[in-house]
């Protein structure tokens, strides 16, 4: 597409052209407010690029055509907002199991249940974590900008291949529907990763092998290249057949949740500004984190030593930069948040008695405005003389 | 000695879990039989299945296997055959992961005639969970949890399918190993959306509460019960009275879905690049 000139992208259409440039060459979906654009689009474009787009009867069938579209070697997608995230939820812990790579896209709006579709939230920082059943880590993405939602779903798609996981790329509405001017950076500078391949022959391959180092991941053959393996939901062993052996079953349980864990390092990390000297932090992320932005750049304008802590990655809850703000004694940890309070709970874990963790949350549609952040953080740092 | 079909099975898989007098092995059987009939490329050759004891076959065949989640085998093998077309994907099910659970993603495969073969493995209970009512049950026969009988009504599968535009649909029985065979060929053989019904027995948890306490009891009740397609057209309402008919009944050929999605791809390539 148009690399290197500038255009106005909505946060939806930079997720699929993203989604293009890293080789998506499947998509499954439902309609869905505020997601459908990127259903749309991909029906759209992927057919120009060799792609497959198939309108599935529901959000579960569109999560498991992913699934079999992805075993069939091609890189696979889908979009969707809270209520369809939640019945995708058995068959996203199905590809954790199965080590499915694939990217699921919920551009959050304002629930429980059907709620405001058109209107935005960050309700899923939970579901996205913990919406499956059972024990398992998962990688969860969060853009803050259109740019962004291009460059994340690039990196999301690099990451389930390499980790052989489902990630998440968790928008919300403000970014999913917000229109950017962006320069979308050419395609030869883009880091694109190929599904690896199994060295060896279908007699040998494990496709669920142990190599004893969690970092290390079975490549994985695609269906029809003769391998001939089995892929069940089942707790399985190295070869992939069904087990009742609770050593197995426990080391493959584990193997899945450490093979992600100890990857923190890899995964993309905070954005940090103004961090070095500040006395109040500001935790924020996903559309919210533009208000926090600007509220830390209006701080410092007025001589306030605010700084921000911006989570790309949400999932693992990666804690380096908490921890060395917690070193520094800081007056506070201001966590907004377009909720009652998700993601504020790790920050809390971390940050323990260290300092007050206030939470700034708005639930309902509005989005959180600079000032009120601005506001706490002069509170925090001039108490009582801040008004 | 060996089997004359082991090189379709994980040998080393066996013994398999369905229990003495289930009707699951002959079906298995038919279904490998029907693949050497034809010589399908077993590299190309990829079957998946949902959740239940039918959907366990898949394990111990020697294909690219794929068990997935309670009744969505149908949509998993849709992404399957989307993604490569070139692949033979055969579907096993049950009566409960296709019709209950997984009835959604049953008609509109039918719908859009996607070349799946898909083989249900009707034994009119859920066997995996120990006997509780399926969609297929009949009306007043036993379960656990029909312990006053069945009060539902059962869908007749084949129904189903054509009505919502199945262009191949054929049902046989355990009891008609032989028939059962030529069927699911007939099925692999078409191009386009193939549902087979085939019928079995279930001695443990249906058979034995419904007086039908062996499995040759209820091969037999197949054997009584089932009438030829072509038998079955002649037959007034009042012949048909409890009786089923076997054989194709619906072949109506229409083109496959993922040929008109490839030329569909064609189209936008070359519209795609006169744009460019």
């Amino acid at each position: 597409m148009k690399e290197g000139k500038p255009r106005l992208l909505l946060g939806n259409e930079a997720c699929v052209e993203g989604a293009i440039a890293a080789g998506l060459k499947f998509f499954a979906g439902y309609p869905i407010t505020p997601s459908t654009e990127i259903a749309e689009l991909c029906a759209q474009y992927l057919p120009q690029v060799g792609g497959k787009f198939i309108q599935m009867e529901d959000e579960i069938a569109s999560m498991a055509a992913v699934c079999g579209a992805s075993l069939a070697g091609v890189k696979s997608m889908t979009a969707t907002s809270g209520p369809g995230f939640s019945l995708k939820q058995e068959n996203i812990g199905f590809a954790v199991q199965a080590e499915i790579p694939c990217v699921v896209v919920d551009v959050q709006r304002v629930g429980p249940s059907t709620g405001m579709p058109t209107s935005a939230a960050q309700g899923d920082v939970m579901q996205s974590r913990w919406g499956t059943h059972g024990d398992h880590e998962i990688v969860v993405l969060s853009p803050s900008s259109v740019l962004e939602a291009y460059t994340l779903t690039v990196t999301a798609f690099n990451i389930a291949e390499e980790l052989r996981t489902p990630v998440i790329l968790l928008m919300d509405e403000m970014v999913g529907h917000l229109r950017e001017k962006v320069i979308l950076p050419d395609r030869s500078e883009l880091m694109v990763k190929a599904r690896p391949k199994p060295d060896l022959p279908p007699g040998q391959y494990k496709p669920y092998a142990d190599y004893g180092d969690p970092a290390k991941v079975a490549p994985l053959a695609a269906f029809g290249e003769g391998y001939r393996f089995h892929v069940t939901g089942l707790t399985h062993g190295e070869d992939g057949f069904p087990t009742n052996n609770p050593d197995v079953g426990a080391r493959q349980i584990k193997r899945i949740s450490e093979k992600i864990a100890s990857r923190k390092k890899d995964l993309p990390q905070p954005e940090e500004l103004f961090t070095d000297d500040a006395e109040v932090f500001v935790f924020a992320f996903g559309g919210t984190a533009r208000s926090a932005k600007k509220a830390v750049r209006d701080a410092r304008a007025m001589g306030l030593k605010a700084g921000l802590i911006r989570a790309i990655t949400v999932w693992p809850f990666l804690e380096e930069p908490l921890l060395r703000a917690k070193a520094k004694k800081p007056k506070a940890v201001i966590v907004p948040e377009m909720n009652l309070g998700q993601i504020i709970l790790p920050v809390k874990r971390v940050m323990g008695d260290a300092c007050p963790v206030i939470g700034i949350n708005k639930v309902g549609g509005r989005y959180i405005e600079p000032d009120e952040i601005l506001d706490a953080i002069k509170e925090a740092i001039l108490g009582g003389s801040a008004s | 000695m060996a089997l004359p079909l082991e090189k379709y099975l994980r040998v080393g898989k066996l013994p398999h879990i369905w229990c003495p007098g289930c009707g699951h092995g002959i079906i298995t059987q038919a279904i490998i039989r029907a693949i050497d009939e034809l010589g399908l490329d077993t590299q190309k050759t990829v079957v998946v299945s949902g959740i239940g004891c039918s959907s366990r076959a898949p394990g111990y065949m020697n294909f690219d296997t794929l068990h997935t989640t309670h009744g969505r085998a149908i949509a998993f093998a849709t992404g399957i055959k989307m993604a490569n077309p070139e692949l033979k994907v055969i579907v096993i099910t049950g009566d409960g992961d296709a019709a209950a659970i997984g009835g959604n993603h049953l008609i509109h495969a039918a719908r859009r005639n996607i070349g799946l073969t898909v083989i249900c493995f009707n034994n009119n209970i859920y066997g995996m969970t120990s006997g509780q009512y399926s969609p297929l049950t009949p009306t007043g026969s036993y379960a656990s949890t029909a312990p006053y009988g069945m009060v539902e009504r059962p869908f007749d599968l084949c129904e189903l399918v054509k009505g919502a535009g199945g262009t191949f649909v054929a049902r046989s029985t355990a009891y008609h190993a032989r028939h059962l065979t030529n069927v699911i060929k007939d099925a692999l053989k078409y191009d386009g959306f193939a549902f087979v019904d085939a019928l079995s027995q279930c001695p443990t948890y249906f058979g034995r509460r419904n007086r039908l306490r062996t499995p040759m009891d209820m091969l037999n009740w197949m054997r009584d019960h089932a009438v030829s397609a072509s038998s079955w057209e002649k037959m007034s309402p009042e012949e048909r009275e409890g009786k089923f008919p076997i054989g194709v009944l619906v072949n109506q050929p229409s083109r496959e879905l993922t040929k008109v999605y490839g030329e569909i791809l064609a189209q936008a390539r070359k519209e795609a690049g006169a744009n460019a």
